[in-house]
């Protein structure tokens, strides 16, 4: 019980320290280099372009659905999966009420759970299937891809063991396996989930500039 | 020492938006599916955020966040060698125009073209460039030209065009409003544009002239990653606009050449530019929007529209050439993947200055011809970049097709009314 009560305490504040300060170090150490002051004439306002292109991308544009479909479904499978799980699942509700935000919000029937965990696992499997089985996909990844991949996979599965809520060492191994996840993702390609808006911003910022969102 | 220099140049070159890049990137190898190099030979190396490799291990050894605890555990990329620099030669100056057509479907609208020039400023740091492009780069500083077009050239040509239109051109005229700026394949290979700008400037009242101190639009520099050259090359153009007190610097038929003097110029020199920059579709087509510019008939035949990337894509021109085109000719018809997300020439950011990569650059003209062949019965391909069009010409009869490439400035020219009262151009659809 004593490993059950640090998993639950001090390891889930350690975890939760690094995290933050982890992913905050490292989007400030990216936005730190700057950028030289753009000194050619807009055809157009910069921040709209940047705007656009924040959203634009979230979507396959420019008629290249065809090409990229598999990814386009099972990307979007395992993201609104994976977000739906870890925002309205009721024990997540709870926990971030208790533990971090204080207060808390309705949570997804049993059912809908059910099938955003499905999503989840399913488009993560297929992401990852595609990594192994793809030459292409082969050529690009490294081990980082694959632990990030695993980690998550993991942190899903024990929270579906854990679902019940009926085991203490079963919710212990689920948060176990969070904090790994935690204290891996600023380390790594998890980071993803913030990077994004840099990425699309700053090619919406130099494209619009000159009309276009690309 | 060479992978030293190069280590060096790419870790002073990324700042904040390279590094989102780099940081961004998920591995998910969409950008493969926009790419005519990796489609034309299905080869995963000529995956395109594959070709940064040697930048991004650089960035994750050095400079990254967490990069100095990464490398004190032995997690950190090894130290970029000579030998894999070599390696990747042929993935960054071959198989790369900088299209920029993998940024449209990358989920993380990541810059990629804009990274390859990044790394191939490592490479110049190092000197493994391919021979093509630092010999076109001694002639552009030397001579005044990649191609090797000295003053006196340039003087006999713009001569002959007069002559034969009829309408005298003022070189190095002081105080015209515009300054007429030539790409080498312009000047030697499709001179007829000097004539039907001749003819065209003469029937919009525009008062105009080309300097033979900067007569050369193209920018090697740009091409090959070298910004100390982009930056003399800019800076001649800069010189003679600001000498002859010009209102604008005309950006001709050449994609990079727009890239390199609208919006990466004064960048490189430093400053803000005295005179503005125009593209010349988007000249042409404020013109005929003015009924300043008078056409009469149509050309009857079924064309179809080839867009120069760095115009198009990266250059935000898009509606110009479908409004001129529209105005003069019957038959348009326009290609899959239209305007922002059409498919490269292949001949693009240097390739075609770079002999070492002529198979790369017939193979991937694959996707350009079926763009083509897919409309059936195309009968002539209209584009605005004399790079482009010297690049899709000599595909054409390396596949053995018979279909002529027309300049749309020509084309224009062909159907200009001089005869006085004609009708200015319908309004265009775009």
């Amino acid at each position: 019980m004593i490993l059950v009560e640090i998993i639950e305490g001090p390891l889930w504040y350690i975890a939760a320290a690094v995290f933050v300060l982890g992913a905050l170090w490292r989007i400030i150490g990216i936005l730190r280099l700057g950028r030289r002051t753009d000194l050619s004439v807009p055809r157009s306002a910069a921040l709209p372009g940047a705007l656009k292109a924040l959203f634009r991308h979230m979507l396959p544009h420019y008629g290249f659905f065809n090409r990229t479909k598999l990814h386009v479904f099972a990307g979007y499978l395992f993201h609104l999966g994976l977000f739906a799980v870890l925002f309205f699942a009721a024990p997540h509700i709870t926990f971030l009420e208790k533990r971090v935000l204080g207060f808390g919000w309705e949570a997804m029937p049993r059912w809908a759970f059910i099938v955003a965990a499905q999503a989840a696992f399913a488009g993560l499997i297929l992401l990852w299937f595609r990594r192994i089985a793809d030459p292409t996909m082969r050529q690009i990844s490294d081990a980082d891809d694959h632990i990030g991949s695993w980690l998550t996979f993991i942190a899903m599965l024990t929270g579906c063991l854990a679902l019940q809520e009926s085991n203490v060492s079963l919710r212990a191994l689920h948060m176990l396996a969070v904090e790994v996840w935690l204290i891996y993702f600023p380390f790594s390609r998890l980071m993803h989930a913030f990077t994004f808006v840099l990425s699309r911003g700053y090619t919406g910022i130099v494209y619009g500039r000159r009309g276009i969102t690309p | 020492m060479t992978a030293t220099k190069a280590v060096q140049a790419f870790v002073d070159t990324v700042d904040a938006a390279a590094a989102s890049y780099i940081e961004a990137c998920v591995h998910c190898g969409q950008c493969a599916r926009a790419c005519h190099f990796y489609e034309t030979n299905d080869d995963p190396r000529l995956t395109p955020i594959y070709k940064l490799q040697p930048l991004v291990k650089a960035y994750k050894r050095h400079k990254a966040p967490f990069s100095g605890i990464k490398r004190a555990l032995g997690l950190a990329p090894a130290e970029v060698t000579e030998d894999e620099l070599n390696e990747w030669s042929e993935l960054v100056y071959d198989t790369c125009n900088m299209c920029g057509r993998c940024t449209l479907v990358c989920p993380m609208g990541i810059d990629i073209a804009a990274m390859v020039r990044k790394v191939r400023e490592g490479f110049v740091a190092a000197g493994i460039v391919p021979e093509g492009l630092t010999g076109a780069a001694d002639r552009a500083i030397n001579i005044g030209s990649p191609l090797g077009i000295k003053p006196e050239t340039l003087r006999k040509i713009v001569n002959e065009q007069a002559q034969e239109v009829g309408i005298p051109v003022e070189l190095d005229k002081e105080g015209a409003d515009y300054l007429v700026i030539l790409s080498a394949m312009e000047i030697l290979n499709f001179y007829e544009v000097i004539g039907a700008l001749a003819r065209i400037f003469k029937q919009a009242g525009v008062s105009w002239t080309i300097s033979t101190d900067a007569y050369e639009a193209t920018n090697i520099g740009i091409q090959m990653g070298d910004k100390e050259i982009a930056r003399t090359l800019v800076g001649r153009i800069v010189a003679a606009a600001e000498k002859l007190k010009v209102k604008y610097v005309i950006s001709p038929e050449c994609g990079h050449a727009y890239t390199a003097l609208k919006w990466e110029g004064p960048n490189l020199v430093g400053r803000p530019y005295s005179f503005k920059v125009i593209h010349i579709l988007e000249l042409l087509d404020q013109l005929r929007r003015e009924g300043k510019i008078r056409t009469s008939g149509m050309d009857k035949r079924r064309v179809t529209y080839h867009d120069p990337c760095q115009i198009v894509r990266r250059g935000g021109v898009v509606k110009q050439p479908r409004a001129l085109l529209n105005a003069v000719s019957e038959g348009f018809v326009e290609m899959k993947n239209a305007g922002v997300a059409n498919i490269c020439c292949g001949g693009g950011g240097g390739v075609s200055s770079n002999p070492r990569a002529e198979d790369y650059r017939l193979r991937a003209f694959a996707s350009k011809k079926k763009q083509i062949d897919d409309l059936k019965g195309i009968e002539a391909l209209v584009t605005s970049c004399a790079n482009c069009r010297n690049v899709i010409e000599e595909a054409i009869d390396a596949y053995g097709m018979e279909l002529p490439v027309l300049g749309l400035t020509e084309l224009l020219a062909e159907y200009l009314d001089e005869g006085g009262a004609g009708e200015p151009p319908k309004p265009a659809e775009a």
